[in-house]
């Protein structure tokens, strides 16, 4: 997090993980197609010829509170999934304040999807970060497609866990923002608890969220979208469906 | 974080794609310059360029007062974008924006409009043509800028993945190190073990065979036929025992490195007639033909420890008549052979690269081609199955190797054609009067003969 008292300004780095092939990428272009000009930067992709991601995948997103004081940057990445690549995973994760898993919901992919939480967990580590204070959902992604992992196995699992788990179709935006704003919401109350940010610049933070998703294009009330995970918990938020 | 404002010196890996990048990091002054002339060029218009800074990246000289204009636009500071000087010249100020903020300021002018009457400098322009040229100008920046930044990205995450990267090996190579380090601690240990225990063992041993031979002998009383008999295979498995524990302890020596060799010039020939002379009668008990082939005249004098190459050529003789069946044949023969250890430029080196090639043919089993580098590792047997019909340690063939090596010798293992093996001992000769070093040199310089080199 970056904190700008002269330009008001609040800049938050959050990381889209997972398995290789999972659709992180996906997500952001799916967000990218969501916001409006005011709001999106251009997606930067460092990818190779085969378009896989190389190093990251860089979308940066800027929300403006209702009176256009402050300034909400966020900047989103995604780490290459390739096993190869746990260098740059590393460095991608360096002063990340939440992370989205993207797993792929087909069967043949647990264990890929237990492998790169485990990659998550160690490169944190070695970061000198501790996953269990790291603001985190997971996205069940492909939810169309066949051989999947059914909602009724993936409900009662993601009940046992402390993370929000959202299901998604990253390539028709399904779920996109979803995953986005319970990120976001998570990863605000944890840096307003920790740097007490809604004080210091004399904002409502969570009316901040809110203006955020609603310059994502979206509708629904926040806690309609944050009503839509199973399992875990966004606790301390106000009417939020448990 | 910058919330007190400090500047961060060096970009970390973490600010990257965070800030705002700066406009004279992403993109070269001069090719700025230059899309900045080509811009004038085709206007008529003047094209200055600031950075966020306040540094001029672009254009000539300006009007003073533009210039503190152009400045506080670039750091951000709201300014109107039209400015007319009191000589009446025109002047548009825009901001560079690049991911919605700031990071520079651009000016053209002078110009006039129609109608302006008389001005000092600049060509007369329509309000659209100059709107027109600023959107223009904005997407080749735009362009510039947005190309720039990935390279600059690309750049730096490269680069810090590469230090990742070789941080990483730099720490597995130093466990690496270590667990080599442990394993070779353990082995030292292993080895004094083992010679410690076979110490230990033999004197026990030696009480055994001392009492057996004295029961043998009568000196406690007559013995009846049976008890004779008890008392012979005491001994005899005695010294089976004794052998393996001689093994065991040359083993171990060699491995720890306080196996003496003391060179003097050896007769290889008498010594394979020697060897022969001690195995016929084991071999002539199983019917396997044993014989010498070879002249001691023709052949150059190589140096070494006669004991140990005894031992040599004994085991290796010994192993041969034992897997060869009755009937089959033997044979020892030595002849003028090159060092092994280089034939790079043979033609020119040769003579000072002597050296007798010793071979031990058998007509036996002969040895897989998959298991003959194997045949040499300590306790290795090529038929590991509990029911082999030949005994043994498994440590002849290991402590063969460790001698020859020791004589900086060689040992392979070649067909005997139509069947069996033959196992090629080459020892290299080391010329008396040449000005080469004595076997075993390279441990001791200038020691010679007077202190016995250690070999490894």
């Amino acid at each position: 997090m970056q904190l700008d008292f002269v330009a008001r300004e609040v800049t938050i780095k959050l990381v889209y993980y997972g398995p290789a092939l999972s659709g992180k990428t996906s997500n952001l272009v799916a967000l990218h197609n969501l916001a409006g000009n005011d709001t999106r930067g251009r997606l930067m992709t460092l990818e190779t010829q085969n378009d896989r991601t190389l190093f990251f995948d860089l979308l940066p997103l800027t929300f403006r509170s209702k009176d256009g004081d402050v300034s909400l940057r966020i900047k989103l990445f995604t780490v290459p999934g390739q096993p190869m690549h746990a260098a740059t995973r590393r460095l991608v994760l360096q002063g990340a304040d939440g992370i989205a898993l993207v797993a792929d919901s087909r069967m043949t992919e647990t264990q890929r999807n237990a492998e790169s939480f485990m990659d998550l967990k160690q490169n944190l580590k070695d970061n000198g970060l501790e996953l269990s204070k790291m603001p985190l959902v997971i996205q069940f992604n492909k939810r169309d497609l066949p051989n999947i992992r059914s909602d009724a196995e993936l409900a009662r699992l993601a009940a046992k866990g402390k993370e929000p788990v959202f299901k998604a179709i990253a390539t028709q935006g399904t779920g996109v923002v979803e995953t986005f704003v319970g990120l976001l919401f998570l990863t605000y109350r944890l840096l307003d608890r920790t740097h007490d940010l809604s004080r210091r610049l004399g904002i409502d933070g969570e009316e901040l969220v809110r203006t955020a998703a609603l310059q994502l294009g979206v509708q629904t009330p926040i806690e309609e979208l944050l009503g839509q995970k199973m399992g875990g918990s966004f606790d301390g938020a106000p009417r939020t469906v448990a | 974080m910058k919330d007190d404002g400090a500047e961060v010196a060096e970009l970390a890996i973490q600010e990257i794609g965070m800030g705002p990048p700066r406009l004279e990091k992403i993109v070269g002054t001069a090719a700025l310059a230059d899309t900045a002339a080509s811009v004038t060029e085709l206007s008529g218009v003047a094209v200055h360029i600031f950075s966020a800074s306040g540094s001029k990246l672009a254009g000539d000289a300006l009007d003073p007062e533009v210039a503190v204009r152009a400045e506080a636009l670039a750091r951000g500071t709201r300014t109107p974008p039209d400015l007319r000087t009191a000589g009446g010249s025109r002047y548009r100020l825009l901001p560079i924006e690049y991911d919605a903020r700031a990071v520079g300021s651009m000016v053209l002018g002078p110009f006039s409009f129609e109608g302006d009457g008389p001005i000092t400098s600049g060509p007369t322009l329509t309000p659209k043509g100059v709107a027109d040229l600023c959107r223009h100008l904005h997407r080749v920046l735009d362009l510039v800028m947005w190309s720039g930044h990935k390279a600059l990205l690309t750049s730096t995450m490269h680069l810090a993945s590469m230090r990742e990267s070789f941080r990483e090996l730099t720490e597995k190579n130093e466990k690496l190190n270590e667990a080599y380090e442990r394993l070779k601690e353990l082995d030292r240990l292993k080895s004094n073990f083992i010679a410690t225990v076979s110490h230990e063992l033999r004197t026990p041993l030696t009480s055994i065979m001392g009492y057996s031979e004295m029961l043998a002998e009568g000196i406690a009383g007559p013995l009846s036929n049976e008890q004779a008999d008890f008392i012979a295979t005491i001994r005899t498995k005695s010294d089976q025992l004794l052998g393996l524990i001689v093994s065991l302890l040359d083993m171990s020596k060699l491995e720890s490195g306080t196996f003496f060799v003391r060179p003097e010039p050896v007769s290889i020939m008498s010594l394979l007639v020697d060897v022969v002379a001690t195995l016929t009668p084991t071999a002539n008990k199983k019917g396997v033909h044993l014989a010498t082939r070879g002249d001691d005249d023709a052949l150059p004098v190589v140096r070494g420890d006669v004991d140990r190459l005894r031992q040599v050529f004994l085991n290796l003789t010994e192993n041969a008549v034992k897997f060869t069946p009755p009937g089959g044949s033997v044979t020892l023969s030595a002849e003028e052979g090159i060092d092994p250890r280089d034939h790079e430029g043979v033609v020119l080196i040769a003579h000072l690269h002597r050296a007798v090639e010793v071979r031990v043919s058998d007509t036996g089993v002969g040895i897989p081609r998959g298991e003959r580098d194997r045949v040499f590792a300590p306790f290795y047997q090529v038929d590991q199955s509990s029911t082999r019909e030949q005994g043994g340690t498994g440590l002849g063939l290991a402590i063969v190797k460790r001698l020859v090596d020791a004589h900086n010798g060689m040992i392979r293992i070649e067909d005997n054609e139509p069947r069996g093996t033959v196992f090629v001992v080459t020892l290299p000769c080391v010329e008396e009067t040449s000005s080469m070093p004595p076997v075993g040199a390279d441990d001791h310089d200038g020691h010679g003969d007077a202190v016995p080199p250690i070999f490894q």
